[in-house]
């Protein structure tokens, strides 16, 4: 049989090569995380796109046959599906991003360590951290697409390219949201920290929002704090673009919260992941 | 610039690692060479794994120096890591992945060719006899086989070295003999390979060289004949007595041997003639439970060195 082992000579006259680039570091997860999708992605057919369905159904179309109020009182919507189909995606793109980067990060770290066998290789937490992301990433835009196109033919969109737009902000919404989870859950021990995230967190923000009704029902007070949250930055800009009711310089800070967010993020996400397993 | 290198592999100095007020490791001075069969043995908590860990360069050095392959483990992660194969204490294999795409897989963060990791893993299924197993998943393993399959993804990218923590912990006598044979194997190809065990049978199966670690410190250096030369006698005489009796009886018969052991179920007389010991045991009249008289292991080393046993 052949020779199981290296016959390279050792030191460094080989090329003591450096860290790999990011890019090679996330490829070489490729085919890794492309094996995880071929193992889920039918089971996760039922909750990223039929649950979205049962809302649009239920409060959309059924729930919206009890609304009749005027486009002024609805952000320029001329029914009430259009104005919560938008609010809606944007909401699916924040809860497919923190789904993504709870519990499967915990378990890279804490039930399977999957994270320790890969850091073993050449590649480092900055790589794990990045390839992850992509997933989620992937998982989001992928989500988001399905949505869009099945949506449709609803109507609710007022032009093409408003859409395809969205589809980019949406992506946005769940990598600000994706990567400050993926932080959290590498820095918490427990999964009961989770609950505390799910119902103070993305349950207040699925609801108070925006998704559902127009901020300025809340209140000047609730309404300042809820222009705080960068998924009334999401839900907004992607309303917007889908209406085509589009105010230039609010849309340009909508995109630039979300974006410092997912940034900031994101090196959070490198930083926490880092603390937790290079020790 | 090209600088030479002689053919050690694996080279530390006053290395130290520390974790808040917890020193695991307190200045230890190794080197391994290609191609040899290097121990760390130990009870738990010796610093063994804290070790293997610095030497993998996944965990930074709090002091002293380390070189691996002619590299800095905090400046060359990577590139020492490429060249390393890890078997790790707890099995860290995808259990949702078959048998086959675990070691594709891991083989892809390498940067191996797809096609040239699907040929090396099926070479390494069939090293580790699990060739019938290339569709199974990991779950429905047993232990044994799930061990042999982290030894195989450990030699998906050839390594120079493969480091080995506590390989055979919780597998029963058959796995382990098996898994024994094939690093045996392994080290007749020339793999050097560095263990850590808390299993002295399997440091004298497979170490040409080994350190003792006891607290964080090295207690002793050599093979293990010659510690068990340089630390025990020839053969060792075990006595059980009824419970309680062990102290009393050790007085009575310290002059027998060299050196005299009372541990809470026997009481072990170093002697370079056991059969000897017996007789003059029962000479005074003694009675044992039972008596066994065998050769001295690296265990009876641990003990002389340590005042304790490996395993309790």
């Amino acid at each position: 049989m052949a020779s199981l082992v290296s016959t390279q000579p050792t030191g460094a006259e080989h090329g003591g090569r450096g860290r790999l680039s990011p890019v090679t570091g996330a490829l070489r997860q490729f085919d890794y995380w492309l094996t995880v999708y071929k193992r889920t992605w039918k089971g996760s057919i039922v909750t990223s796109f039929a649950s979205p369905l049962f809302y649009v159904l239920a409060m959309g179309v059924l729930l919206g046959n009890y609304i009749h109020v005027s486009p002024e009182r609805l952000d320029g919507a001329t029914s009430y599906l259009a104005f919560i189909v938008p609010g809606l995606i944007a909401a699916q793109a924040m809860q497919t991003s923190v789904f993504e980067t709870t519990y499967p990060v915990m378990g890279a770290i804490k039930w399977h360590k999957s994270f320790y066998a890969q850091l073993a290789t050449p590649l480092e937490t900055r790589d794990l951290a990045n390839a992850f992301l992509l997933f989620t990433l992937f998982r989001v835009g992928s989500t988001c697409a399905v949505y869009f196109v099945v949506m449709a033919p609803f109507g609710v969109f007022a032009t093409w390219w408003g859409p395809v737009l969205a589809w980019g902000v949406t992506m946005l919404v769940g990598m600000a949201f994706g990567t400050w989870t993926f932080a959290l859950s590498a820095t918490v021990t427990s999964e009961a920290s989770f609950g505390l995230v799910f119902r103070l967190g993305l349950i207040p923000l699925f609801l108070f929002s925006g998704s559902f009704f127009p901020i300025s029902n809340l209140g000047p007070v609730l309404e300042t704090i809820a222009k705080v949250t960068p998924m009334w930055h999401g839900v907004n800009l992607t309303r917007m673009l889908c209406l085509d009711t589009v105010d230039w310089s609010t849309a340009a800070i909508n995109a630039v919260v979300l974006l410092a967010v997912m940034v900031v993020g994101w090196y959070a996400a490198l930083r926490s992941l880092a603390r937790r397993l290079e020790s | 610039m090209v600088e030479h290198f002689s053919d050690v592999m694996i080279r530390a100095r006053g290395l130290r690692k520390s974790f808040g007020d917890l020193e695991a490791v307190k200045g230890i001075d190794i080197e391994v060479h290609k191609g040899e069969a290097f121990g760390f043995l130990g009870p738990n908590g010796a610093g063994k794994s804290s070790t293997m860990r610095m030497i993998a360069a996944v965990s930074p050095a709090s002091g002293g120096e380390l070189s691996i392959l002619g590299m800095d483990p905090a400046k060359d992660g990577p590139a020492i890591r490429a060249r390393l194969g890890v078997c790790p204490q707890e099995d860290t294999l995808d259990v949702e992945l078959n048998v086959f795409d675990n070691l594709y897989i891991y083989g892809r963060y390498f940067g191996i060719p797809r096609a040239e990791v699907r040929a090396r893993a099926e070479e390494l299924l069939a090293f580790v006899q699990l060739t019938e197993k290339r569709t199974a998943k990991v779950e429905d393993l047993s232990g044994g086989m799930k061990r042999r399959l982290t030894i195989a993804r450990s030699l998906i990218n050839r390594p120079d070295v493969l480091l080995l923590d506590e390989p055979t912990t919780g597998l029963d006598p058959q796995a382990r003999h098996l898994l024994w044979d094939r690093l045996f194997r392994l080290k007749q190809q020339g793999v050097t390979l560095v263990i850590t065990t808390h299993y002295m049978d399997e440091a004298e199966q497979l170490a040409d060289r080994l350190v003792v670690m006891d607290k964080g410190v090295i207690a002793a250096e050599g093979s293990p004949l010659e510690l068990i030369r340089q630390y025990s006698t020839r053969e060792v005489a075990e006595l059980r007595f009824p419970v309680g009796d062990h102290d009393a009886t050790a007085e009575k018969i310290a002059d027998l041997g060299e050196r005299v052991e009372v541990l809470p179920d026997r009481i072990l007389v170093y002697s370079d003639d056991g059969e000897h010991v017996l007789e003059e045991v029962h000479g005074r009249g003694l009675r044992p439970l039972a008596t066994l008289v065998r050769r001295s292991t690296l265990e009876d080393v641990f003990l002389r060195l340590t005042g304790r046993t490996l395993v309790d």
